[in-house]
């Protein structure tokens, strides 16, 4: 079976937390990496692939300046090989403008079943998978913990508001997997070696039939007017060692709090 | 003012969701004139929803075995296309976010998401988002053509009876959605849970990884049951079985705002921040004194989660109960 999966790459954890204020967008420095969440999509595009003992994984990232590294993280785990596109005109694009792109990229690599992440580490809108799963047309299963091929079908079970749910939905489908769903696996030495030698193919939205119009910050429709920080009401208060009388020091402010 | 907004309620049972009237809170705030679709349910809330301000319900009726997104987006389309809306506004939660992504591909416009507040400015919508963690707020202006699409996070609004008539109800059944709508429940297992709902509960009680193993989060659970409170959980412990998901606390579980929460074993990371800095008192125990978590307590303890846990219990379980220790109240 033929499976892409997105890999979004964000900023590393030591990358500077802040927002330019010009343009309202995350301080991005130094190597981006994979974004922590897509490593579940990732390990689940592998084991439904290994499971159907055919086909191939195919990873799909939206990245400014032809950006590899995190997309080389997904290779090195098992992937056979990814598309990254990348162009100037991309700049600034929301949710819609990169669902656009990647619902282009699903369609050129002729996936039957697209991996995603719930929600992305940085931009967290969440919103991504279900545009792109419109855009194409196709069902999407959304937060799922467990998943398997049945026929050609996908059994999956849904994290829902109310409780789990068991889910069957046929191929062409979006999928996204929360974290938990399945053990990230490191990748081997040989898999570090060998994702130097895949196959990265490098798009621009010409290349790959995008109109640039809907991509972008125009595209986008909105704009940061304010970044302020939030006044802490709270401050830290008093911090003490557990002598063994913690209990009653917990339970005095519960009771002053009305609590008990 | 907006002259309409629709909102997207959705319905358990004979009540609408608490999601769903803060919505309508939070729309009544830039428009005259609400409207909600209402989704599930066994028959409109309308003299509930009325009271909170929406002149007109649009009954929706359930989606049946499909997976509702799909239909629901097909539906919102229908009903922009007749009245055309200066907002729609969803909830965050899991139906309401694949909800807000289909339509805003149908009908092309972007996604405002994770919104934690909302004005008006000119007659142009302006949200608030909380970014790291909660200690940046950033306001965005939306500059595309209406509908605008405002994902909001829950309890970010508080609802609020207006003292209206009963809504109108008009029939909106689900359309179909063809491939899309493909997808179907074969089986719901509802997760019956104890106490209060989460994020109503006065109390709330979470445990972290520094719990150090699943048995114990029985005693965050004891405790919880003991202060009349609902148990809580961070995202590390439901990912690794210890609790089930609906007691996650944070950015992709549930968002909270107790009287008192208290963080056992919680190191404090921004994603768990923000679904309880809404809590007016913060207990926070920890054996690193340098956890994040300990900036937002008003009481913080270094020591062993589990050890302190089993104590609490044991003092308010004992004859006499609460507070023993200095008369109680
Ligand atoms: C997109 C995204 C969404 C996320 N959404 C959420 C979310 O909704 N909710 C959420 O909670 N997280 C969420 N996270 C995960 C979050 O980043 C953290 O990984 C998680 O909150 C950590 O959980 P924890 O505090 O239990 O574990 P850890 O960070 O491992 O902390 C454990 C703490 O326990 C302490 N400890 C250890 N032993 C003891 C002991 N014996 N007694 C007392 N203390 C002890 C340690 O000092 C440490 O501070 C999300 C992450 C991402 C990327
Ligand atoms: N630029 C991107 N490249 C590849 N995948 C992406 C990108 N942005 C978002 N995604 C995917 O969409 C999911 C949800 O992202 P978001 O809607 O931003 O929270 C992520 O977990 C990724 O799997």
């Amino acid at each position: 079976m033929e499976v892409a999966v997105c890999v979004k790459q964000i900023p590393g954890p030591d990358s500077p937390q802040e927002i330019d204020p010009s343009t309202g967008r995350l301080v991005r420095e130094g190597q981006p990496v994979i974004d922590e969440a897509d490593t579940y999509g990732v390990e689940t595009a592998l084991q439904l692939v290994e499971r159907a003992g055919a086909g191939s994984v195919t990873v799909l990232s939206m990245a400014p300046g032809g950006e590899t590294s995190g997309v080389r993280a997904a290779l090195a785990m098992g992937a056979d090989r990814a598309m990254v596109v990348s162009d100037e005109r991309l700049a600034g694009s929301d949710a819609l403008g990169t669902a656009r792109v990647l619902a282009a990229a699903c369609r050129r690599c002729g996936a039957e079943l697209l991996v995603a992440g719930t929600e992305s580490g940085d931009g967290y809108s969440g919103v991504v998978p279900a545009q792109v799963a419109e855009l194409l047309g196709w069902p999407a299963v959304t937060f799922v913990r467990r998943i398997e091929l049945d026929g050609g079908e996908l059994r999956a079970e849904r994290q829902g508001e109310l409780g789990t749910e068991v889910i069957a939905c046929p191929l062409p489908a979006v999928v996204t997997v929360t974290a938990g769903a399945v053990e990230p696996r490191y990748p081997s030495f040989a898999g570090i070696r060998s994702a130097r030698q895949k196959p990265v193919e490098e798009l621009d939205l010409s290349a790959l039939g995008v109109d640039p119009a809907g991509v972008g910050e125009a595209g986008a429709r909105q704009r940061v007017v304010a970044v302020r920080a939030v006044e802490e009401e709270r401050g830290s208060g008093e911090v003490l060692e557990d002598d063994g009388r913690a209990d009653e020091r917990v339970l005095r402010a519960l009771s002053e709090w009305k609590v008990i | 003012m907006l002259e309409l907004a629709l909102v997207l309620v959705e319905q358990a049972g004979p009540a609408p969701s608490s999601d769903g009237l803060e919505l309508v809170a939070a729309a009544r705030g830039i428009a005259r004139r609400v409207e909600a679709a209402v989704l599930g349910g066994e028959g409109v809330a309308a003299e509930t929803l009325g009271a909170h301000g929406v002149a007109c319900c649009h009954e929706l009726g359930g989606a049946g075995e499909s997976l509702p997104a799909p239909r629901v987006a097909a539906a919102l389309a229908q009903l922009v296309a007749g009245s055309p809306p200066g907002a729609v506004l969803l909830a965050s939660t899991t139906t309401g976010r694949d909800v807000a992504g289909r339509l805003s591909a149908r009908l092309d416009r972007p996604v405002l998401a994770n919104v934690v507040g909302m004005e008006l400015e000119a007659d142009r919508i302006v949200v608030h988002n909380s970014a790291f963690g909660g200690t940046l707020l950033v306001s965005t202006r939306y500059e595309g053509e209406d509908p605008a699409i405002v994902l909001v996070r829950p309890k970010s609004f508080v609802a609020e009876e207006a003292g209206g008539q009963p809504a109108s109800v008009v029939q909106a059944p689900l359309p179909g959605a063809g491939a899309a709508g493909s997808a179907r429940v074969l089986e719901r297992r509802r997760q019956e849970l104890a106490g209060p709902a989460l994020e109503e509960a006065a109390v709330v009680v979470a445990g972290g990884r520094g719990l150090g193993s699943a048995e114990h989060y029985g005693l965050v659970e004891r405790l919880a049951a003991l202060l009349h409170g609902a148990p809580g959980a961070s995202r590390a412990i439901v990912d690794a079985g210890w609790a089930p998901y609906a007691c996650q606390v944070g950015q992709t579980g549930k968002t909270v705002r107790p009287d008192v929460y208290l963080a056992f074993g919680i190191s404090g990371a921004m994603q768990h921040l923000v679904g309880m800095r809404g809590a007016r008192h913060v207990v926070a125990v920890n054996k690193d004194p340098a956890a994040p978590i300990f900036q937002l307590a008003e009481l913080g303890v270094v020591g062993d989660a589990p050890d302190l846990l089993r104590r609490l219990v044991a003092r308010l379980e004992a004859p006499g109960g609460a507070g023993a220790g200095d008369g109680g109240k």
